[in-house]
């Protein structure tokens, strides 16, 4: 473990070992929050918080925590946590709040988080934690900005709210693709996202389990 | 670690997390309680602003709010002017659960479901002669499809023509009864108008299949049971248990004086 260093933990969950990419966890709030990047950057933030403050937590008292009832810790730890966050956005971030609604106190249930308490937190050392957790925040983090930039210039033209392609309605050329401002779009833009990063880092393709023979094959000759 | 797993350990570890995790929780939901209440009021005003079309972005609502509206406290039974509460300091959903200040709703009456009405409501005028104003904003509220929707409803000095209605806060299914937060289906209230006849009975309602007079408006297609919550709570508040007595009292005046 000493092997790691800090830039690894930090930044290799970003490309090389991104939680949405590559492990696929964490899908349903990015579908859900990421039609504009203000709101994509924000959420992106409490979950960095969360994920980076519960890991810190979970690793402080990790020699004291009996393995029958870990899970339940780390549930507590990280409700906590996402409550307080939610608190702060409501008092500091009001508007941003309401747009977030549900999806804050859905981080508790983004895999991610207990993901990373589970398999990191409970191993290792408080700040090798806690840079672990800001690492995987900043990935899960990056991935719904990159879907909200997509998302918000093609739904509505803009990015962080600034009109870039100007709508038609405004008296513009641009028509705004009202599908990439509902949810399902942003699988789409995601499934392109693993690909691309896949076409570049060829590591990150898992194995085929197994490879389907055409039946007419196997029927004439024997099969492999 | 054989030690973590004994019962005795397990109930201390578990003990000991609720109590920190607890007072954490609920040092930040006081110590932060001010600060959020200060962005509920200024989300209710800015609200207030838009449903009366005053709103512009960018302008300082608190300012804005202070120099444009005036708010009242009516006796609803009466329909008159009240000072017995200090109108900026008066919170009438507290008042509506406190007995001394309200009075039970009975089954058949209470159509907006709301179990219990204040006595005494907040009214937001726009114009400096309380008794002809420009706009009156009165709060409504009532049981939507899943849950209590409360807004504010616009209406000309004439306490019949309608400028605006608008909900801020309402747990209706996004895209279907959450529609009622749609721009456009918010514009088709203006000019509508509330009284067919003198009176304080409301004729005005959400139709399906398109509204052809001034006292209908379009359902929200898919969420009848919202637009039936809409209309029943409209139909409340103007009615004699609601508004009705104090807009009856600007029937006669001229529209939008």
């Amino acid at each position: 473990m000493a092997a790691e260093s800090v830039k690894d933990v930090v930044l290799s969950p970003v490309f090389k070992n991104n939680p949405i990419a590559l492990q696929v966890l964490g899908i349903c709030s990015a579908l859900a929050v990421t039609n504009s990047m203000s709101v994509s950057l924000v959420m992106g933030l409490a979950v960095i918080a969360v994920t980076a403050c519960s890991n810190l937590f979970v690793s402080l008292i990790r020699q004291h925590i009996p393995s029958s009832i870990r899970i339940i810790v780390q549930m507590t730890i990280i409700a906590s946590l996402v409550i307080v966050v939610d608190q702060v956005l409501k008092a500091y971030a009001y508007e941003m709040s309401k747009q977030l609604s549900v999806f804050v106190g859905l981080i508790i249930t983004n895999c991610i988080v207990m993901g990373r308490a589970e398999a990191y937190a409970m191993q290792n050392g408080p700040v090798m934690s806690f840079l672990d957790g800001v690492g995987n925040g900043l990935g899960y983090a990056v991935i719904l900005l990159i879907v909200g930039f997509f998302r918000e210039l093609f739904g509505s033209g803009s990015v962080f709210g600034f009109t870039v392609l100007t709508p038609v309605q405004d008296g513009g050329w641009y028509v705004p693709n009202g599908l990439m401002l509902l949810p399902p779009s942003a699988f789409f833009v995601i499934g392109l996202i693993i690909w691309v990063l896949r076409s570049i880092r060829t590591e990150q393709v898992e194995k085929a389990e197994y490879r389907i023979v055409a039946n007419s094959k196997a029927k004439i000759k024997e099969s492999v | 670690m054989a030690s973590n797993n004994s019962i005795k350990k397990t109930l201390t570890v578990a003990l000991a997390l609720c109590i920190v995790c607890s007072v954490v929780v609920s040092t930040a939901a006081v110590v932060l309680q001010p600060t959020q209440q200060k962005n509920q009021e200024l989300d209710r005003k800015s609200n207030i602003l838009q449903v009366a079309n005053l709103y512009e972005p960018g302008m300082d609502v608190d300012d804005a709010f202070d120099e444009l509206i005036t708010s009242r406290v009516i006796n609803l039974e009466t329909g008159e002017y009240s000072d017995r509460f200090d109108p900026q300091s008066y919170d009438q959903f507290e008042a509506a659960r406190d007995p001394a200040t309200s009075r039970t709703l009975s089954g058949e009456e209470d159509s907006a479901g709301i179990g219990r009405e204040e006595m005494y409501s907040t009214v937001y005028l726009v114009g400096d002669n309380p008794d002809d104003p420009e706009q009156i904003i009165l709060p409504i509220r009532g049981q939507g499809l899943w849950g209590l929707m409360r807004g504010f409803f616009a209406i000309e000095g004439d306490g019949n023509t309608i400028i605006g209605l608008s909900y801020y806060s309402h747990s209706e299914t996004p895209g279907l009864g959450g529609e009622v937060d749609n721009p456009r289906w918010k514009s088709k209230w203006k000019g509508k108008e509330i009284y067919a006849e003198d009176g304080m009975s409301p004729d005005i309602s959400l139709v399906k299949g398109g509204a052809d007079s001034k006292y209908e408006v379009d359902a929200l297609s898919g969420a009848t049971l919202t637009s039936r919550g809409v209309t029943n709570m409209l139909h409340f508040w103007l009615s004699e248990s609601g508004f009705g007595p104090y807009l009856a009292r600007f029937h006669g005046n001229s529209e939008g004086a």
